[in-house]
């Protein structure tokens, strides 16, 4: 049977391809290899901030945007990238298909200035679908940086399509872009080309011949059209020859790891102070404010020693950390770094019989465990997705790397002097490495038990090194991460400060409920190396591990040591003073880094998985390595101790 | 020969590719047809992965992929 609407029942797609359009709307599909930019010209025509970044399969949903241009309405369709429309792994399917069926009246495919050849491929594939066709060749500012230099209006005579030459990060080429939009999909003249549907039903040899006539026509096109600079493009060799060496490749990468966290560590100190001073210098104030208006007592805790006093906490301690390592993360992201990682580290997870593209899937859990879950769709075979799936919380989120650089920065710190200095960012680099420990030694159990298999095929694209825009780092890392993630904490913190404050302030017995709650789990906490009040705190976590310190730090003041708090120095104290040891602080950020997935995280694993019983491994695995973990870490600190 | 016995440094042309349904089709999406010019650029961390430069990008496989494309 051929690929026909019939074949993939119409029904069920028409609700995914057919977009509804009023008059005076119009389709856009966005199409093209993976990492060519495609998000970046979606974001600058609709203004919407779609992550983006130098890795091949950042994409794996299509988002959707519109634009006006000239009284006309354009919905911007954004297709996760695609090498070739013949190939079938899940997110080149979504491309496809939306291009066999959709009711777009354009589609645009963007290409790789620097790599147009290889790109030039899925062109003359989607021609053979439609003739509403434009050619995007995007980057375009790489490619004159490498000198290399595009003839377009031989191209556009040669090909018989619209050309635009782009660089949508600059905005280059942009209005000609949408002039071409415009121009395409008004143009009713335009014919159906749905009958080469059978075009990709072709028999395996046809396709084979096919796709080398394509690639030799390309061959050709660029002998003809491109003029490149030998010199320039060995550039990324010669970075790679050393980034990606046999020797070198790990060890830069660890300390580059290591760099991040130290930057982070010492940036974030005196913000941390300054905002600590402001917020708690208000709270006094606000004291006395409710208490000229002779507010109640018990309504002023709720408020302020609860409420209040949790936000101030979440700001102080998260917001300067946060505004640090997300940039910077951001900057790797973009210059193309994480695809090298997963090449350095490729050896380590074939070992472990997991997907070569997991490291992928888990730099993104670095960003966000949930977003990570999704981003384990770029993965094929459902049982290395199955094992990304439930692996993925054990690297530090958002949410937790605050806890783990405070923790450390309390602790293993800093009399001030350089070396001390190195200390807590070695920890916290010591923590990342234990989790990708982890992960590898989890999937390896895994694929030996209960997703027993071999690692599946995989390829690897090294993209270029692309100048960071540095603006938009820091933009989009602290619009879209760090604002996000800090309203998010605010959000829970807020109500969770005033529970805490109100479990600790009523009493049953002669005992607060929160100290009955501690006591309870004390026993609990102390086999693994902590107490009563971090269980409380790790499990109120749970909607958001961001509120794991307030409440653990208000719990602990509730009981009377100490309530005020300046500084990291005062932190060390509260936390000493209730009996925080060395191993103590090394246990909190190892149950931290291995516990439970957040509620996000675990809907979004049910989402993904469709099943309650792997939703439910993936909350039962990681809690046990970590009681397994912490048990072992305990002892061993008890014995030599 | 095969892709993987091939030398850094050396460029070869793909002579056929004996891999099979979806990973065949990868490679040819990449453009390992017959007739393409290959470049060995580097070996990886434990000679897992190679990089090759493949139609202008670069692209890493491991020794079972490269194992699989028959060069001259």
């Amino acid at each position: 049977m051929g690929l026909t609407a019939q074949s993939v029942k119409m029904e069920s797609l028409k609700d995914i391809y057919e977009i509804e359009k009023c008059e005076k709307q119009y389709i856009v599909a966005l199409a093209g290899n993976p990492n060519t930019g495609k998000s970046t010209v979606f974001n600058y025509l609709t203004g919407l901030n779609q992550h983006t970044g130098n890795w091949p399969g950042k994409t794996v949903v299509s988002a959707r945007g519109e634009f006006k241009h000239n009284n006309n309405e354009y919905i911007m369709v954004d297709l996760p990238g695609s090498y070739s429309l013949f190939t079938a792994s899940k997110d080149e399917e979504v491309t496809r298909d939306f291009l066999c069926y959709g009711n777009y009246d354009a589609v645009v495919v963007v290409a790789d200035a620097t790599c147009l050849e290889r790109n030039l491929n899925l062109v003359f594939q989607v021609s053979e679908l439609t003739n509403k066709l434009i050619l995007c060749i995007n980057l375009i500012d790489e490619a004159k940086k490498k000198n290399i230099e595009i003839d377009k209006e031989g191209l556009q005579k040669e090909l018989n399509i619209p050309i635009v030459l782009t660089s949508a990060r600059s905005g280059e080429g942009m209005n000609e872009l949408k002039k071409l939009i415009e121009e395409t999909s008004q143009n009713k003249s335009n014919e159906e080309k749905a009958e080469n549907l059978l075009y990709f039903e072709q028999d395996p040899e046809l396709r084979e011949k096919i796709s080398e006539d394509n690639y030799n026509y390309a061959n050709g096109l660029k002998q003809k059209y491109v003029k490149e600079d030998i010199k320039k493009l060995n550039r990324d060799k010669k970075i790679d020859d050393i980034v990606t060496s046999k020797k070198l490749g790990i060890p830069i990468m660890l300390v580059l790891l290591g760099l991040v966290f130290w930057i982070t560590i010492q940036g974030a100190n005196i913000p941390s102070q300054i905002l600590a001073d402001l917020l708690f210098g208000f709270q006094y104030k606000l004291n006395d404010i409710f208490i000229s208006y002779g507010v109640n007592d018990f309504v002023r805790g709720v408020l302020i020693d609860g409420m209040y006093l949790s936000l101030a906490w979440v700001v102080s301690v998260m917001l300067p950390p946060m505004a640090i390592f997300f940039p910077l993360f951001t900057l790797f992201e973009d210059l193309g770094y994480l695809p090298r990682v997963a090449f350095n580290l490729d050896h380590m997870f074939k070992k472990a019989c997991a997907h070569g593209k997991m490291c992928l899937t888990m730099c993104m859990g670095f960003g966000c465990n949930a977003a990570g879950v999704i981003g384990c769709r770029i993965i094929d075979s459902p049982r290395e997705r199955l094992i990304a799936i439930i692996t993925n919380n054990l690297v530090p989120c958002n949410g937790r790397f605050p806890l783990i650089i405070i923790i450390s920065a309390a602790f293993f710190a800093s009399t001030g002097s350089f070396v001390d200095s190195i200390i807590p960012a070695l920890s916290i680099t010591l923590m990342v490495l234990t989790g990708v420990f982890s992960t590898l030694a989890v999937s390896f159990v895994l694929s030996k038990t209960l997703l027993k298999g071999i690692p599946s095929t995989f390829t690897l694209e090294l993209p270029p090194y692309r100048a960071p825009q540095v603006g938009r780092i820091i933009y989009s890392s602290i619009i879209d991460r760090t604002i996000f993630v800090l309203s998010r904490a605010v959000a829970v913190a807020a109500p969770a400060g005033a529970i805490t404050w109100l479990l600790a302030n009523i009493y049953v017995g002669d005992m607060s409920i929160l100290i009955h709650m501690a006591n309870f789990l004390d026993p609990l906490g102390k086999i693994i190396g902590l107490d009563g009040f971090i269980l409380i705190a790790f499990i109120a976590g749970f909607p958001a591990n961001e509120i794991v310190i307030p409440v653990m730090l208000m719990a602990y003041m509730s009981t009377g040591t100490l309530t005020d708090f300046e500084s990291i120095e005062s932190l060390r104290q509260i936390l000493i003073s209730n009996g925080w040891t060395a191993i103590t602080a090394i246990n909190v950020m190892l149950f931290s880094l291995l516990h439970w997935p957040c509620s996000t995280t675990l809907w979004t694993i049910k989402k993904e998985t469709g099943s309650l019983k792997w939703t439910f491994a993936a909350f039962l695995i990681p809690t046990a390595v970590t009681f397994v973990v912490c048990f072992i870490t305990a002892n061993i600190f008890r014995l030599i101790w | 020969m095969k892709l993987i016995d091939v030398g850094v440094g050396e460029i070869v042309k793909v002579e056929k590719n004996t891999a099979h349904n979806y990973l065949k089709e990868r490679f040819l999406a990449l453009g390992l047809t017959k007739g393409a010019d290959v470049e060995v650029l580097r070996k990886g961390p434990k000679n897992n992965l190679t990089v090759y430069r493949i139609r202008g990008a670069m692209i890493a496989l491991r020794n079972e992929e490269s194992s699989l494309i028959e060069v001259l």
